[in-house]
């Protein structure tokens, strides 16, 4: 081949190499923007007991719904595309169906990839969420001093997770709901109870309840 | 005597059944492993529980999509042994089956550009934006490249297969607009755009489908009659060429390219008899 058309045949192969790669630049950085965003989960959805942290969970879970299948009492959904939630990735909404903690953890042991960690052996363990007393201008007990104490008859961690704390306000004494965190699994029973029209009482994804705007800057 | 021979190279007549056969079972595959994983939610079935993605079989076996546990992989994330003997044994599977078999006989996508190619025909719509054949290997490597970066399963984001198939058996949502636009794209935009140009999962299967077992062969190869159904019919026409069409004459008969999704099509088109399914050894005929 003469230097000419070698040197034109070469010019073309790199012309065609760079198109595609920049091509393939812009379809990357396309699917690098979407997946950050969709790294945040929404406040009103709660992952399965054992779920890595959320950003460990999205390399971790393949979107399988064997967790889903795995649930006795049905309360595991996959994301569907246009939710606030990672597509096809499982959640729960505590205030429509709250986490039973089933003693043997099904979901997490139906999990083939250990996105919901088969370390997390005691469901007393679990750290779905934190509670948090949301309401305290619509809560029964503290808003109006009624006798209400829904969320602790309905929290699985009796006496531990929630404990009704006598207040005096203005001279006026009543019980108040009181989360302790630390022994708080965010199954949600707690907002699933609450009688009030909006839960006073909610569970919030921990990525979010203890997210520092200060520590990823 | 002129009659005789007349009666000998015309074509073999065949109904339209025989005509079809190949299409029609792997349209009832398609369809059949789809109704195996809708059994449960639907009708308290639970032989294969999961999706595309990963499933359970009977409650014994496993099955983990190869690609998504690599890119699991790459993002950072210890792969469980679960989902590692589960992906092994799709590997293998697809090692016997053929590669891009899961393009043909078990991707719920591929009926719908399939069904885009047939009212494209239909239709006489010509215009077509072909992009290089490398495209979906540039894609695959993307899809690798942002996992690693970003730390998510990244091609699972907007991957229409899993999307329409967990749609179907989980819930859509708006998995529809994703099919909607790969039905739109192959029809009006580029032939046979999606499967053999764009997807990297069928490029993935592709690289299982050169260890390939099961081909299909042109063994009958000195009976073709050049009328060119097959290579109107094949997704891939290209594959087909070194076997029927090779420049030494005692060449292979086999279609070895991983781009061949096995579908069997030019077996049913071809009057002449000359493809077969066999192995990746078989001789001429």
């Amino acid at each position: 081949m003469p230097d000419d058309a070698k040197s034109e045949s070469r010019r073309k192969f790199i012309r065609s190499c760079v198109g595609l790669a920049s091509s393939a630049g812009v379809v990357g950085l396309l699917l690098a923007g979407y997946s950050k965003q969709s790294k945040a989960l929404p406040a009103w959805a709660l992952r399965p007991p054992g779920a890595l942290p959320e950003a460990e969970f999205n390399a971790a879970c393949v979107r399988c719904g064997l967790c889903v299948r795995a649930c006795p009492f049905d309360m595991l959904h996959l994301a569907e595309l246009g939710q606030d939630i990672t597509t096809g990735t499982p959640y729960f909404v505590a205030r429509d169906n709250p986490c039973e903690m089933c003693k043997d953890i099904p979901c997490a042991a139906a999990c083939p990839t250990d996105a919901l960690s088969k370390e997390l052996t005691d469901v007393r363990e679990a750290k779905m969420g934190v509670a948090v007393l949301t309401g305290r201008d619509t809560c029964y007990a503290v808003a109006r001093g009624a006798n209400c104490r829904a969320c602790y008859l309905a929290c699985p961690i009796k006496d531990q997770a929630i404990t009704m704390e006598r207040r005096v306000s203005d001279g006026r004494g009543y019980f108040e709901p009181t989360v302790h965190p630390d022994q708080c699994t965010g199954c949600g029973k707690c907002e699933h109870d609450c009688v009030t029209e909006e839960a006073s009482i909610k569970v919030l994804p921990l990525g979010l309840a203890r997210y520092d705007p200060l520590a990823t800057r | 005597m002129n009659a005789l021979s007349e009666q000998l190279s015309a074509p073999i007549k065949r109904g339209l059944l025989a005509r079809n056969r190949w299409l029609i079972l792997r349209r009832s595959a398609q369809l059949g492993i789809l109704a195996l994983f809708m059994a449960g939610p639907w009708f308290g079935i639970w032989w294969l529980k999961g999706n595309l993605a990963s499933s359970i079989f009977l409650d014994v076996i496993g099955l983990t999509d190869p690609l998504v546990l690599l890119q699991s992989f790459v993002a950072g994330h210890k792969v469980a042994l679960t989902a590692l003997t589960g992906a092994l044994t799709v590997v293998a599977l697809y090692v016997v089956v053929g590669g891009r078999a899961y393009c043909s006989w078990v991707c719920p996508i591929n009926i719908v550009t399939d069904a885009a190619f047939w009212l494209r025909n239909r239709l006489r719509i010509d215009a077509s934006w072909q992009p290089r054949k490398s495209t979906r290997w540039w894609i695959l490597a993307t899809a690798l490249a942002v996992s690693v970066l970003t730390g998510t399963i990244a091609w699972e984001l907007v991957n229409p297969i899993t999307m329409l198939q967990r749609g179907l058996v989980f819930g859509m949502g708006l998995a529809w607009v994703v099919v909607a636009a790969v039905f739109l794209f192959d029809l009006a935009v580029s032939r046979r755009g999606w499967c053999s140009y764009i997807c990297p999962v069928g490029a993935f299967y592709g690289t299982i489908g050169k260890l390939a077992l099961v081909r299909v062969s042109a063994v009958r190869r000195r009976a073709c009659t050049d009328c060119g159904d097959c290579y109107r019919v094949c997704p891939e026409p290209h594959v087909i060429v070194p076997a029927l069409k090779p420049k030494e004459p005692t060449a292979s008969p086999v279609i070895s390219s991983g781009d061949c999704t096995n579908c069997g099509r030019c077996l049913d088109v071809c009057a002449d008899d000359v493809f077969r399914f066999g192995t990746r050894f078989a001789k001429l005929s």
